[in-house]
């Protein structure tokens, strides 16, 4: 049951990596400079790299009934499970942006949490990601500084982005059943806390940036339930086609 | 005056003798502008390169050939940074090289002007397209100019990585289904002569290569690239049972070279002239990259000027 349970959990926080990374790959050729284009994708391959290692242990302690690529290309939209936040749409630079600085700071306090997981596979998985999201996390802040600090156009775009995704982020620290089974049974460590440390971190780099933290505004989960928005149907109808076309097909 | 002729015939000793000429060398005003040209023409290749197969990142068939396809396609802009920092050493600024990409007075490889149809032309644009790239590039890394030969003594060692994973897609689509033979099959028919038109026009239609060689920027011709590349890559195409669009190809035991039929040089120009497949939308995602990009550079400048100003306060 446990081994149930830790395989969802891994399967969501996977789905959340790859849809972000997929997000972020979009941009590769159309980012506002050459640097970017660089560091988007190099943030891109990051995620995607997380997905494909807690999928692989997913399907290891899953008895190996599934592979990653089956449930990157294979799963239908309610199927997935990651929060909505990551499957909206990437916007203009500042949504990408500061998309990516709420998800990072999210996903390093995550993998921390994870780095003492008793799963010795999963446990290392987190501390070889740790490093790469505070990378992430830093070169985006730096990002919401200029945006937010830069020009008129900046920061009213940049307050756009905050406003737009500002109600989609409880669901990221959202505890449903599957979390406090995993808790109570010492698979996971107890993430009481990460919220209100997220909370902290977050509009502090937000104010710094002469942001405004939205207060107390509607937020909307339902991605842990397979509850989607619109947009990840387009965007799995994308990624899976090749896929979907050539089920016999090895690439 | 006199100067001027003992400057170049010193310049031209020391290429001769093997030399690299540095940013700070003394160079003929000739030699500069040619190298800005290439070099330039060369980066944008690199970017404008990113657009046919980036559009694929999003639909690549598995976890592997996405995270590959995506480390490629970021190379491609690594790659475009090294050759714009390698101008930048003769005088030029990358805004003002981008500028000219932009209204149309630079060019690009047209190679990027033909469309990506299906999964397949990723495997192919891999092995033939980086494949002739490098047999261009590693030419490239001995060239006379110090900068260039080592941007692209760096860029070949990553374009050696994009050859190996185009042909590992190529062999597994050729020994994959029905309709990942024929796809892959289709694939190569299009891009093969396009890959062919890469080395440039024959040697007696190509104004610059003389100079070229003569001041060591090019060590070959391009009909000596054009065949080496031939030749090495027919074996790889029979051993993963591809069929090469020619019929005219025919090995010379003789030369030891592989001999191909005639290139449409019709269509070469055409394409250089703006009218090929692409050109028009490739220009197109170029533009609205950098005009949707605007306001962000604009942020990052002032931004960086704010810090300057709180620096000096
Ligand atoms: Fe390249
Ligand atoms: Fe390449």
């Amino acid at each position: 049951m446990t081994d149930l349970a830790l395989t969802n959990f891994l399967i969501r926080t996977g789905d959340d990596c790859l849809i972000v990374g997929h997000r972020l790959s979009e941009w590769c050729g159309h980012a506002p400079i050459l640097e970017e284009d660089v560091a988007l994708a190099n943030i891109a391959l990051d995620c995607i790299g997380t997905a494909n290692a807690l999928y692989t242990r997913a399907c290891d302690l899953g008895g190996g009934r599934r592979t990653p690529d089956e449930l990157a290309f294979l799963r239908s939209v309610t199927e997935f499970r990651n929060a909505l936040i990551v499957e909206l749409p990437r916007g203009d630079f500042a949504r990408t942006i500061v998309r990516q600085y709420l998800f990072a700071e999210y996903e390093l306090l995550l993998f921390e949490a994870l780095s003492s997981c008793p799963d010795p596979e999963v446990a290392g998985i987190a501390g070889r990601t740790i490093n790469e999201r505070k990378y992430h996390v830093r070169h985006c802040r730096e990002w919401v500084a200029r945006l937010g600090l830069g020009t008129e156009e900046s920061r009213s775009r940049a307050q756009a982005a905050v406003d737009e995704l500002w109600p989609y982020t409880a669901e990221l620290f959202q505890k449903d059943k599957l979390l406090e089974e995993l808790v109570a049974s010492g698979v996971l460590p107890g993430l009481d806390g990460t919220s209100a440390e997220w909370t902290d971190v977050v509009s502090r780099s937000l104010s710094d940036a002469s942001l405004v933290v939205p207060a107390d505004v509607f937020q909307h989960v339902g991605g842990r339930e397979g509850r989607h928005t619109e947009h990840l149907g387009h965007l799995l109808d994308e990624m899976q086609i090749v896929a979907r076309s050539h089920p016999d097909g090895k690439w | 005056m006199h100067d001027d002729v003992a400057n170049e015939s010193r310049f031209q000793e020391r290429i001769d003798s093997g030399e690299k000429i540095e940013p700070r060398d003394w160079m003929p005003e000739r030699f500069r502008h040619q190298l800005i040209r290439m070099i330039s023409q060369h980066a944008h290749s690199e970017i404008v390169g990113m657009l046919p197969e980036g559009n694929w990142i999003t639909r690549a068939p598995s976890l592997r050939r996405k995270m590959a396809l995506l480390a490629k396609v970021q190379d491609e802009a690594g790659h475009g940074l090294y050759l714009y920092s390698a101008a930048e050493t003769l005088g030029v600024s990358r805004e003002d090289l981008i500028d000219q990409l932009l209204d149309g007075s630079a060019k690009y490889s047209s190679i990027f002007n033909y469309p990506t149809l299906t999964w397949a032309d990723v495997g192919v644009i891999g092995w033939l397209v980086d494949g002739a790239a490098i047999v261009n590039q590693t030419m490239l890394a001995k060239s006379s100019y110090g900068p260039y030969a080592r941007a692209n003594l760096r860029i070949c060692k990553e374009e050696n990585f994009h050859k190996k994973q185009g042909f590992e897609i190529v062999a597994t689509l050729a020994a994959g289904t029905t309709e990942q033979r024929s796809m892959v099959q289709d694939a190569v028919d299009r891009w093969w002569w396009p890959s062919l038109m890469m080395f440039g026009p024959h040697d007696n239609d190509s104004p610059n290569t003389a100079e070229l060689m003569r001041w060591g920027v090019k060590r070959r011709s391009n009909d000596d690239l054009r065949q080496h590349f031939v030749n090495i890559t027919i074996p790889q195409a029979k051993a993963v049972g591809i069929t090469i669009p020619d019929p005219e190809l025919r090995y010379n035991e003789e030369s030891g070279d592989w001999e191909f039929g005639a290139i449409d040089w019709d269509e070469f120009y055409r394409v250089i002239k703006g009218n090929g497949p692409c050109n028009a939308e490739r220009m197109k995602a170029r533009r609205s990259a950098h005009d949707d990009g605007r306001w962000v550079r604009e942020a990052a400048a002032a931004y960086a000027s704010r810090d300057t100003v709180a620096a000096e306060e």
